[in-house]
């Protein structure tokens, strides 16, 4: 899970990394309220998940209260990478001296969590990173002995930081890999770590993406984005609560399949038969996982075929340890209890491995009028496709 | 031959007595497997009845394998006991531990990934892996058994279904160990590393490796075969169709800018003269003409 920036500093007060003060706002006028309260001047920041807010205009200084109101009503709502702000924080300017960066990140590699560190912080870190690899400092981090003062400092004077802020920095660095290691996090980034004229060091920005692996450990609820109702969020979310591996896509074959891999690969086979036959592409992913329980298949069909993009379905089971007459079983059982208000499209079935011909039998003999009945991922998605742009 | 797995490895299976772990090794046992013991703390001393034999159940890993000789180890313990089980394995010794519990956090991955490499004695295969089979000999994890036969194929996947379903294409031609590595971020034995067994294994002729978005472990995997595979190669990538940002089932599998694009895999891996199938059936057909046309071709 993916933080917005004043959860992060949230986090980050809570190990003691330094943030400005500030608060969360929703409307115009509670803006207004939070810099009247703060009583300096204020910078109004779009919350979204993802970087670059600065460039697009998503973040915008306001002196007093009036103007925190009007800068607000303009970054609520604005698009930024095809996000929309739903909300602003509200913080204390402050006039960054020298700007640095800082993250822990997992490197997938090396298998392990690696440290960056630049002088060159901001808002063009990415062509930094792009043109001079070598001004961002990179250090594997040992997991059983973690991110001490003495590393810290080095990893600090390696990256060339001026001799007076380092140990401020390091001081930082220690306080960011407690947030990393006991928020059971997997990123986090300060970006930029500001350097002010009194001589402090201050995480301007935050981004921390949580593992949700690690949930059962943390309170970390509060974080969670109320779901949205409608549209492909709502979808996901009602997914979601059927413990299912729902991701809207934009295209009108709705796909079901077991494992993460085949479901991917479904998409994809799905796309090239669409490019041969009228156009249609994926509508989703959805990975029932291991055991395809009629309840599961039944959940599974409901959230496909509520999409209202969907206009036909392919089941792509491979059977493993699931046996298809089960699976087959499933989806007549499932296809009873959506009944035909809930079963308007073609379903195209493939079910190869374990017990498939029974599987095929089984759903042969219930002969219900939607169902098509095809025996490789191919043929199955070509079919699909071409139901679909019919 | 094989790699990683014989038919004389002597397996036990940290959480037998869970419904999971009895279930898996009921299915280990007929697919040949030979299972020596279960572990469970607390519930060591009783033993664990699969039609004609009893397994014996022990309280720590260490106990086992001082008993038994057991030298693998398959892991489905729940994800928040699973650092302990894991660590408790490599500080007993074991040359491998599969893990194939789903959902372990990150952190508890790279914590006992670092505890077996510095070991030195300890391979880990996983998390939130199927494991691996060496068809006719063993199986260590959940790969159905009866899809395809012994032969002269290897293959190393992240995902499982698709493990399957290019084990079942190829069942004609047979495997001599397929390994699923697992689709977290954090991972314990690599494509790399099978691709180095399966170089040295003289009874695997020909390899197949399937990949999927996010990271960089194909390319990587690209420069490694260049480098050091002589042995024929067909891969395959899923994810084409993929968005950017979204997390595609296995946490891993995540494109996050033009990094870990499927496109920039296969342009990697063709580069280094891998051929690579647009879909599974396109690539068990390469690896069929590859291997001389054998087989029943097409299927
Ligand atoms: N409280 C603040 N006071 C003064 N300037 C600020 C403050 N917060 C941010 N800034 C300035 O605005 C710039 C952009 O803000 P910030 O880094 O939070 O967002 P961003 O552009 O989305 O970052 P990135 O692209 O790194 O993800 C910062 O580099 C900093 O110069
Ligand atoms: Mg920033």
């Amino acid at each position: 899970m993916d933080l917005f920036e004043y959860q992060a500093k949230e986090l980050f007060a809570r190990h003691g990394v330094p943030v400005p003060r500030g608060r969360v706002a929703s409307t115009p006028e509670e803006a207004r309220a939070v810099a009247a309260e703060l009583r300096t001047p204020t910078v109004i920041k779009a919350q979204v998940k993802t970087g670059g807010r600065g460039k697009a205009g998503g973040v915008r200084p306001a002196p007093g209260p009036a103007s925190a109101e009007v800068e607000a009503a303009r970054v609520l709502g604005m698009d930024i990478k095809g996000l929309t702000a739903l909300t602003v924080l509200v913080e204390q300017a402050t006039v960054p001296l020298e700007e640095y960066y800082a993250a822990y990140l997992v490197d997938r590699a090396g298998g392990a969590f690696i440290a960056i560190v630049s002088a060159e912080g901001g808002m063009d870190i990415e062509e930094v990173a792009a043109t001079r690899p070598d001004a961002l400092v990179t250090t594997p981090v040992d997991p059983a002995v973690g991110m001490d003062g003495r590393s810290a400092r080095l990893l600090a004077s390696r990256a060339g930081l001026p001799a007076d802020v380092q140990d401020a920095v390091a001081d930082v660095l220690v306080r960011l890999w407690r947030v990393l290691v006991e928020e059971d996090a997997l990123l986090v980034e300060v970006n930029p770590l500001a350097v002010t004229p009194d001589g402090r060091v201050l995480a301007l920005d935050g981004k921390v993406t949580l593992d949700d692996n690690a949930a059962f450990r943390h309170g970390h609820d509060a974080f969670a984005e109320v779901p949205a109702a409608h549209g492909a969020a709502g979808l996901e979310a009602r997914a979601k609560a059927r413990g299912l591996n729902y991701v809207k896509l934009d295209g009108e074959v709705g796909v079901i399949g077991n494992g993460a891999g085949l479901v991917m690969s479904t998409l994809d086979v799905v796309a090239y038969a669409g490019q041969s036959s009228g156009g249609a592409r994926p509508a989703n992913f959805l990975d029932i996982g291991g055991g395809a329980s009629a309840q599961v298949m039944a959940d599974a069909l409901e959230i496909v075929l509520s999409d209202p993009d969907v206009r036909a379905v392919l089941v792509n089971v491979f059977g493993g340890i699931t046996a298809c007459d089960a699976v087959a079983h499933g989806i007549v059982s499932a296809l009873g209890m959506l009944g035909e208000h809930g079963v308007r499209h073609p379903i195209v079935v493939r079910l190869d491995g374990n017990s498939a011909e029974a599987g095929r039998a089984v759903l042969h003999a219930a002969g219900h009028p939607l169902v098509r009945v095809v025996a490789t991922m191919d043929a199955a998605a070509e079919l699909a496709a071409s139901l679909a742009a019919a | 031959m094989a790699i990683f797995l014989t038919k004389d490895s002597k397996v036990l299976v940290q959480g037998m007595t869970g419904a999971e772990g009895a279930r898996h090794t009921a299915r280990m046992l007929a697919a040949g497997t030979e299972i020596v013991a279960g572990v469970t703390p607390g519930k060591g001393g009783r033993s664990v009845d699969f039609g004609e034999r009893a397994l014996p159940v022990f309280g720590s890993v260490a106990e086992a394998t001082a008993a038994t000789g057991a030298e693998v180890s398959v892991v489905f313990v729940p994800p928040r006991f699973t650092r302990d089980a894991v660590e408790e394995a490599v500080d007993a010794g074991v040359a491998l531990c599969v893990v194939i519990t789903e959902g372990v956090p990150v952190h508890d991955t790279i914590r006992f990934v670092a505890r077996a490499r510095a070991s030195g004695t300890t391979r880990i295969i996983g998390p939130n892996c199927p494991g691996l089979i060496s068809p006719g000999q063993s199986s260590a994890g959940i790969i159905p058994a009866d899809i395809t036969t012994a032969g002269r194929i290897g293959l190393v996947s992240k995902s499982g279904t698709l493990t399957y379903q290019l084990m079942y294409e190829l069942r004609d031609v047979g495997f001599s160990t397929a390994v699923g590595i697992g689709g977290d971020p954090v991972i314990g034995t690599t494509h790399i590393d099978a691709l180095e067994a399966f170089q040295a294994d003289p009874g695997t002729e020909a390899i197949v490796m399937i990949g999927e978005i996010g990271g960089d472990a194909e390319e990587r995997a690209a420069a490694y075969i260049e480098e050091h595979v002589t042995k024929p190669v067909v891969a395959y990538v899923a994810g084409f169709t993929a968005p950017e940002g979204k997390t595609m089932g296995h946490a891993g599998a995540i494109v996050s800018g033009s990094a870990g694009t499927a496109q920039a895999k296969k342009e990697a891996l063709e580069k280094v003269g891998v051929r690579v199938g647009k879909t599974p059936s396109e690539t068990a057909r390469l690896m069929r003409a590859l291997l001389g046309g054998s087989g029943r071709g097409g299927v």
